[in-house]
């Protein structure tokens, strides 16, 4: 690899003009997201706005199509890399709806993706005994239950540990983009605050996080710097922190119809 | 048809051979058995997949009919331990019993037969032990309407005895190994095997079928187990015969009071494979555990035929099966849980499962039920799919690779039958054989 200063003031990722059609229906219409290092981004929306569609198209996954636009990382094209090299690469997705993996087990399946994205990085291995004591730091952390490591990957898991699971792999493999799919549907107000206070742990300024969104409840524990709404396959709009606590107040009609009428919304 | 009739005449030929040359035919029981079987054998000659044959709808066994396969002669060939050792899973502490070609081996078989239990050639037994034989062998597999287990009763000579006694429990595994090796033309075996637990014993027996040669070959095998009052019976059995050969067997377990058999089935080997297995729960508080994962490539086809006769009440079977096909491969699944009249309180499930890796490999999996009995608690499922697509691309997310991601989640696949082998050495060596059967494999994906 060369050196990291290659892009140094590129963005960390920026999306242009995108199209993404599912099912021969086109749901993202020419969206534009710029995203650099250090930040926290919110993208808010109703449901079936698009939001899971963006993040499946960014983490590369097949039946998510791109008929139009580019979207660059780190200066390259992403969306010519398969999905494990967008990984590899360091883009982790959250997912709105984890995978059950029957017969995988939790620890193999985490050390596998850990080596090969270190070795990726130009890291060596962590030793089973190194990659042990991470491993349940990061399940304490999590307050997951420690025989998590010998079941199966997400199955039996309740809704709540499904999504501690995604956290807690997202610590685990250190990405430099994150993207959080609803990771905050479905917690109970507990789980939300260890889930918030993980993420928190992983801001930094050699790293983006994305965090979608129906409700803005989980921009309570952790602050974006800037907050986008997604309607109609676009973003509507982009401003900061206090532009979740008006949707909060206003709900989303009050700006589909702002939208609608062209007006613009000071905020 | 005319062929047909020439290939069982030259297995006539064969037992009129045999019959006259051996120094020491048996007793007179045993001779009348092999006679009638021979004769039952003659006009039954094998099965045919014709319709309405329900037992062997979806395999045809005319390959096996066409071609000829003649009865080994007595000087076998000279095999080294280490062979053996290189090709099943092995351990010191394991008594184990070696047939090569049918025939056994004194001299590859452990010496250390363990204590109190008796493992020993079946010849020996019928000399030795002949009244328990005397009321156990053939009677629980019986010939009647089965051209295969026919034949093999008729070539009836040689084969595995063991016996626990009463209340001795004995958890080393007990290793019975028929290994086929080169011969100068098409050989036919006929394993047999007896196993008798009495009450309250407990044992674990694995029987492995393997081979030293690619050639084509065919084997015949017969296998009796009766579990006794209270006793616990652990199973299992290797299916690995080469990619030419034929593998037709017959199980047949009969359970009394409160016991458990346990079996696991892992079968990887054989152009045409069938076993056939029936488990007779003939008193109250027996119950029964089959397990089965089949592994096949190529054009490989085998065929599990599982029947399980709930004949008393509050009696218990588990069926879990699961085939992993890939090639052109076929499996059929088939077979009857049977809770007969008065059966209350028989809780029954069963279900077969099928990972489809390639277009081009096939299923036909038929569970099925009957249920004379009202008060009873009954279920069964058969499936048959690919590689989850939304699994792989979840894995790639974090990094893996498709070739590693689908490995992981065939191998989480069989680990649900594989996790059920207690012998960890028999584990371990089951899934090194999964995995590296599935190398290479294009798993039916396409980039
Ligand atoms: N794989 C797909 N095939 C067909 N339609 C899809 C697919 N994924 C999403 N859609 C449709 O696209 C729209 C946006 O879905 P999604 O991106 O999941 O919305 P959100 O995550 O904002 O709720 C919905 O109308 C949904 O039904
Ligand atoms: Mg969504």
């Amino acid at each position: 690899m060369t050196t990291t200063g290659r892009n140094h003031d590129k963005p960390l990722l920026e999306v242009r003009n995108l199209h993404v059609a599912a099912g021969g229906v086109e749901i993202l219409k020419g969206l534009d997201l710029t995203v650099n290092l250090g930040e926290v981004h919110a993208i808010m929306g109703p449901n079936g706005s698009g939001k899971s569609t963006l993040t499946n198209a960014l983490a590369g996954k097949p039946e998510y199509v791109v008929t139009e636009g580019d979207v660059t990382y780190e200066g390259r094209n992403l969306l010519a890399m398969a999905p494990d090299k967008r990984a590899l690469e360091g883009i982790f997705l959250a997912f709105q709806y984890p995978v059950e993996l029957p017969g995988v087990r939790e620890r193999e399946f985490v050390k596998t993706a850990l080596d090969a994205i270190r070795a990726h990085r130009g890291l060596e291995k962590l030793s089973v005994r190194e990659f042990n004591k991470l491993f349940q730091e990061k399940i304490t952390e999590m307050e997951m239950d420690a025989d998590l490591v010998k079941r199966s990957v997400n199955v039996g898991f309740s809704g709540g540990e499904k999504k501690r699971n995604e956290i807690l792999q997202l610590a685990m493999l250190e990405p430099k983009l994150a993207l959080l799919d609803e990771t905050d549907s479905g917690l109970d107000i507990d789980a939300l605050k260890i889930v918030a206070k993980g993420v928190n742990k992983l801001r930094s300024p050699s790293r983006a996080i994305v965090i979608v969104t129906h409700y803005q409840r989980i921009l309570n524990y952790i602050t974006p710097d800037y907050v986008h709404v997604l309607l109609g396959g676009r973003i509507v709009r982009s401003a900061g922190r206090e532009l979740a606590l008006e949707l909060e107040a206003k709900g989303y009609e009050w700006i589909k119809e702002a939208v609608e009428s062209g007006k613009e919304i000071s905020v | 048809m005319a062929q047909a009739l020439a290939t069982s005449d030259s297995y006539v030929t064969d037992f009129q051979a045999l019959e006259g040359s051996l120094p020491d035919r048996g007793p007179e029981w045993l001779r009348d058995i092999r006679r009638q079987a021979l004769t039952r054998f003659r006009e039954l000659g094998f099965p045919t997949a014709r319709r309405g044959n329900e037992k062997w709808k979806y395999t045809n066994v005319g390959p096996i009919a066409d071609a000829a396969f003649s009865y080994p002669s007595d000087a076998g060939a000279e095999l080294d331990l280490a062979d053996i050792r290189r090709i099943v899973p092995w351990d010191d502490g394991w008594a184990s019993i070696v047939f090569v070609n049918g025939r056994y081996s004194p001299a590859l078989s452990s010496a250390a037969a363990p204590d109190a239990a008796r493992v020993t050639s079946l010849a020996e037994a019928v000399r030795a032990d002949g009244d328990i034989i005397e009321s156990h062998l053939a009677r629980h597999a019986t010939f009647e309407d089965d051209g295969f287990t026919a034949l093999n009763t008729a070539f009836l000579r040689d084969g595995a005895f063991v016996h626990v006694p009463e209340g001795v429990s004995f958890q080393s595994p007990l290793h019975l190994i028929f290994v086929t090796t080169d011969d100068t033309q098409p050989t036919v075996s006929y394993p047999r095997t007896l196993i008798v637990a009495g009450a309250n014993s407990e044992l674990t027996v694995i029987e492995s079928y393997v081979s030293l040669t690619s050639a084509r070959y065919f084997t015949d095998a017969v296998t009796e187990i009766v579990v006794g009052e209270g006793a616990r019976v652990e199973h299992y059995k290797l299916l690995l015969e080469s990619e030419e050969a034929f593998h037709v067997a017959s199980s047949r377990v009969y359970q009394g009071p409160d016991s458990t058999f346990f079996s696991t089935l892992f079968a990887r080997g054989a152009a045409i494979a069938r076993n056939d297995i029936q488990v007779l729960l003939d008193a109250p508080g027996s119950s029964c555990f089959l397990n089965g994962l089949y592994v096949t490539t190529g054009s490989q086809h085998i065929d599990s035929y599982i029947n399980i006769d709930h004949a008393k009440p509050h009696t218990t079977s588990r069926l879990y099966y699961r085939g992993i096909l890939d090639g052109e491969s076929r499996a059929v699944f088939g077979g009857t849980v049977f809770v007969r009249p008065g059966a209350d309180k028989a809780d029954a499930h069963q279900e077969d499962k099928n990972l489809i890796l390639s277009e081009n490999a096939q299923v036909a999996s038929k569970p099925s039920l009957e249920i004379y009995a009202d008060d009873v608690k009954c279920g069964h499922g058969a499936t048959a799919g690919m590689i989850a697509e939304d699994a792989v691309f979840y894995m790639r997310s974090r990094g893996l690779d498709m070739e590693t991601a689908t490995a992981f989640l065939i191998r989480g696949f069989a680990r649900g039958i594989l996790d059920s082998i207690r012998v960890d050495r028999l584990r371990s060596f089951s899934e090194r054989l999964t995995s590296r059967a599935l190398r290479g494999s294009r798993f039916g994906l396409a980039s």
